[in-house]
């Protein structure tokens, strides 16, 4: 190595971290060599191929790196790491892409069981594709992008760790791609949300104590003596997170040299397990995570401040305490004991409350600045992501309670009421946090095309109505064909007219995709515009008193 | 309504001891912790010691090795997603599909596959309702014996030669973690296996012993070899069979 000032030598991190990857890689060229299972051979070899690009990567990195670390602060102001911020918004855009795709083809099959393509694209094989894809992969990349922000702009500090972040998000997307890939090769442990076999679990553990320390890292190093409200949702989505995933994959490898995993719980304690997990990813994943993006995104978009700090408080502490009791909401009238389903669905209710806290601490925000949602199409989309989390944070409730239940459950009602969470809810306010995020990232004075943005909002609002309505009538129509009884008291319909009856409401439900899919496409173009043409930013960040003309 | 910044940060005593939390990021770890505890061990850990969790019934028994290889395959191909396997307590269903699924009907279940949607019919039963011919042509192509039918065909699973190397392995991982096999029935796993589809011989007597109830037939009669249709077909003809509801007892299990 050359030296030119002062000697330059590899930090202990990144000693480690090479060491780290040697030991993976190798054992993972060991379990390739030996297994006899040829989809796992092939996810070993990724994870050796991978592992060997990382050490690579960590080297020219050393070769072109400073020998001092990067400064904290520069001139007195934090120097931000949003390289990794970047890389996860984009991969963020790409997964959507992918997970909507899926999602419109398993809608189609539906409707037109033909596009079943054995055995790889059947649609038990391609529907935990698009969970996963769309949750984990668009969603867990979106959180952690704006999580990366969020902590490093409202804790004043710089990115704890050097190498740590880029381990969090190439780690993570590695796993998604094992998962992924792992579904349609018929790796899967077929537990709802939770399908990755046991490799992929640990791997995920690994990469989430690192995310954790990393988030907390950064807020140890904090300028600002509070601990930001979006923070506190951050930290309880990655904590409970942890807890969901090491709960619910509990499983026993047959074998090192096998994909395959037994898992410790059985029956119905499984089946509680289960849905302790499922019903908290929606809980944790999908709703601590994104309140944290509406708490950071709305009132900076807005610019005023949050409506009220007591009311996020209760917000937050209930709600975080109450999520957690709802899972036997997904198993009434089952097996399972009767006393846990009567308290899953009296949590469930009770859950209504906070949630509708949230929602109102979101949308007072705007108080005073009502008139922005002519102007801006992007706080107009975060209001209504707000507004519609509002709407399924009713339905759920209503349809934890039993009888209600009873007629919605094992229907499309149930897949209509998680897609106006998470096309309405979770979609909506990723993609206004995402534009938010990309002129601040790269700098550009504002979005290549604001047109564009609302474009994008009226034809995936048409897409999310469409989906929510056609789901609506569907599920409730099988629900009440099930149990129709005619006058001489024999059950009205056989199992496949109920079937029959579904396919118009399955093709409008396909459309509604497409449209939600086509206007995802022109968000996609108007990023790609935003990055690469739009005006720079005025070079001083700081705020500056102009002086008056 | 705008409120000063000296109601949020200062006044009532509660909010402002929220300031100690908020100003420490390790109390707010253990206090999120705390709370989202609380919840899963109230509802979770009861259900491993209340003895009424899961009924005691008579004739539940470990899964056949070639039942066990086609519920592998169940999970692989993810029919859960459409197919539930549990019959809820009300009349509609139970007069559709049968008794009401029990907790001791999915005990040996690692992992259970109660599924929560219904694009298809729930299977909980579905043991001994249609032929193995009916499953055969079904699998293959669903929609020539229900033109309604939106199910994907399996046709290649007839192709596929049942993959066995690692069966023994996934016996013992499930006796490993509760599920009561014997070490007879350890002993014997690849000879049960052929035991199953091969009928009227010693070995198949044999394996009627150690699994009371088990369907032996050569169920996809096509090929010669074991493939993954028969035993998907097997683990399917089995659903349900164990218990036998002219016995039960509904009122002994109350405590």
């Amino acid at each position: 190595m050359q030296t030119v000032s002062q000697p330059k030598s590899l930090w202990s991190g990144e000693i480690g971290l090479i060491a780290v990857l040697a030991i993976l890689g190798l054992l993972c060229l060991y379990i390739a060599i030996k297994t006899i299972e040829p989809a796992y051979a092939f996810h070993m070899g990724l994870g050796f191929i991978c592992a060997a690009i990382a050490i690579f990567a960590i080297f020219q990195r050393f070769n072109k790196r400073d020998a001092a670390r990067p400064p904290l602060e520069i001139n007195g102001l934090p120097n931000y790491n949003f390289s990794v911020v970047k890389f996860t918004t984009v991969m963020a855009l790409f997964w959507g892409l992918a997970g909507m795709a899926v999602g419109v083809y398993i809608a189609s099959e539906l409707a037109f069981p033909d596009l079943n393509l054995e055995p790889w694209f059947n649609f038990g094989r391609l529907r935990p594709l698009h969970t996963s894809a769309v949750i984990f992969a668009f969603g867990g990349n979106v959180l952690l992008a704006t999580s990366f922000y969020v902590v490093q702009r409202t804790c004043r500090a710089r990115l704890a760790g050097d190498l740590a972040p880029w381990f969090v998000a190439l780690g993570y997307n590695f796993f998604i791609l094992i998962a992924g890939t792992g579904y349609l090769l018929g790796i899967t442990e077929s537990k709802e949300y939770a399908e990755p076999e046991w490799y992929a679990d640990l791997w995920l553990t690994i990469v989430w104590v690192t995310y954790l320390l990393v988030f907390l890292g950064t807020i140890f190093r904090r300028k600002e003596p509070h601990i930001f409200v979006a923070n506190w949702f951050y930290l309880a989505f990655i904590l409970t997170i942890a807890m969901l995933h090491l709960g619910n994959n509990a499983a026993v490898p047959i074998s090192l040299f096998s994909s395959k995993s037994v898992i410790v719980w059985s029956g119905v304690q499984d089946a509680m397990f289960q849905w302790w997990y499922g019903h908290n990813a929606v809980g944790f994943f999908l709703t601590a995570g994104f309140l944290a993006i509406m708490y950071y995104f709305v009132p900076k978009r807005a610019e005023r401040p949050i409506y009220s700090y007591r009311l996020s408080i209760i917000h937050f502490w209930a709600l975080i305490f109450l999520y957690i009791w709802a899972g036997p909401h997904h198993l009434h009238y089952t097996a399972l004991p009767d006393w846990t389903q009567t308290l899953g669905m009296t949590f469930s209710i009770m859950l209504w409350m906070p949630s509708w806290g949230g929602m109102i601490n979101g949308l007072l925000t705007l108080s005073g600045a009502w008139d922005k949602l002519r102007t801006d199409p992007v706080l107009r989309m975060l209001v209504v992501s707000v507004a519609f989390y509002g709407m399924s944070t009713f339905e759920g409730p209503a349809m934890s309670i039993k009888t209600v239940n009873s007629l919605s459950h094992y229907t499309d009602w149930t897949v209509g009421h998680v897609h106006s969470g998470a096309l309405g809810w979770v979609a909506f306010v990723s993609f206004g946090a995402i534009y938010c995020l990309v002129p601040w990232l790269w700098n550009k004075r504002d979005l290549y095309s604001l047109k564009l943005v609302n474009w994008h909002f009226w034809i995936a609002t048409l897409g999310i109505v469409l989906y929510i309505t056609s789901m609506w009538v569907s599920g409730i129509l099988q629900g009440l064909m099930w149990r129709s009884y005619t006058p001489q008291g024999y059950l009205e319909y056989s199992f496949i007219e109920t079937v029959a009856a579904m396919h118009p409401f399955y093709v409008i439900r396909a459309l509604g995709g497409l449209l939600f899919l086509i206007a995802y496409c022109l968000m996609l173009y108007n990023v790609y515009m935003t990055i690469t043409a739009s005006e720079a930013a005025a070079p001083a960040a700081q705020p500056s008193l102009q002086p008056a003309e | 309504m705008s409120s000063s910044t000296q109601t949020q940060h200062g006044g009532s005593s509660f909010f402002a001891r929220h300031h100690i939390l908020e100003k420490n990021p390790i109390l707010l770890v253990i206090g999120i912790l705390i709370m989202v505890a609380i919840g899963g061990l109230v509802e979770i850990v009861p259900l491993f010691y209340l003895k009424s969790t899961i009924e005691t019934v008579e004739g539940m028994r470990p899964y056949t090795p070639l039942e066990l290889a086609g519920r592998n395959i169940y999970v692989r191909e993810g029919c859960y997603l459409c197919h539930s396997q549990m019959i809820r307590s009300l009349r509609d269903e139970v007069e559709r599909y049968g008794h009401f699924s029990l907790a001791a009907e999915s005990m040996y279940d690692h992992p259970f596959q109660w599924g929560s949607k219904r694009n298809g019919p729930d299977i909980a039963r579905v043991g001994g309702k249609y032929t193995d011919s009916w499953h055969v042509s079904h699998l293959m192509n669903p929609r020539s014996v229900v033109p309604q039918s939106i199910m994907p065909s399996y046709a290649f699973l007839f192709d596929t030669a049942l993959d066995t190397r690692e069966l023994e392995a996934n016996v013992a991982t499930n006796r490993e973690v509760g599920v009561p096999y014997t070490d007879e029935q350890m002993a014997n796993v690849m000879t049960d296996l052929k035991a199953q589809v091969s009928p009227d011989t010693a070995e198949a007597a044999a394996l009627l012993k150690r699994y009371p109830k088990a369907v032996v037939r050569k169920f996809y009669p096509g090929s010669p070899e074991v493939t993954e249709g028969d035993a998907v077909i097997a683990y399917l003809q089995m659903l349900g069979t164990l218990v036998d509801f002219k016995q039960f007892d509904d009122k002994a299990n109350l405590r």
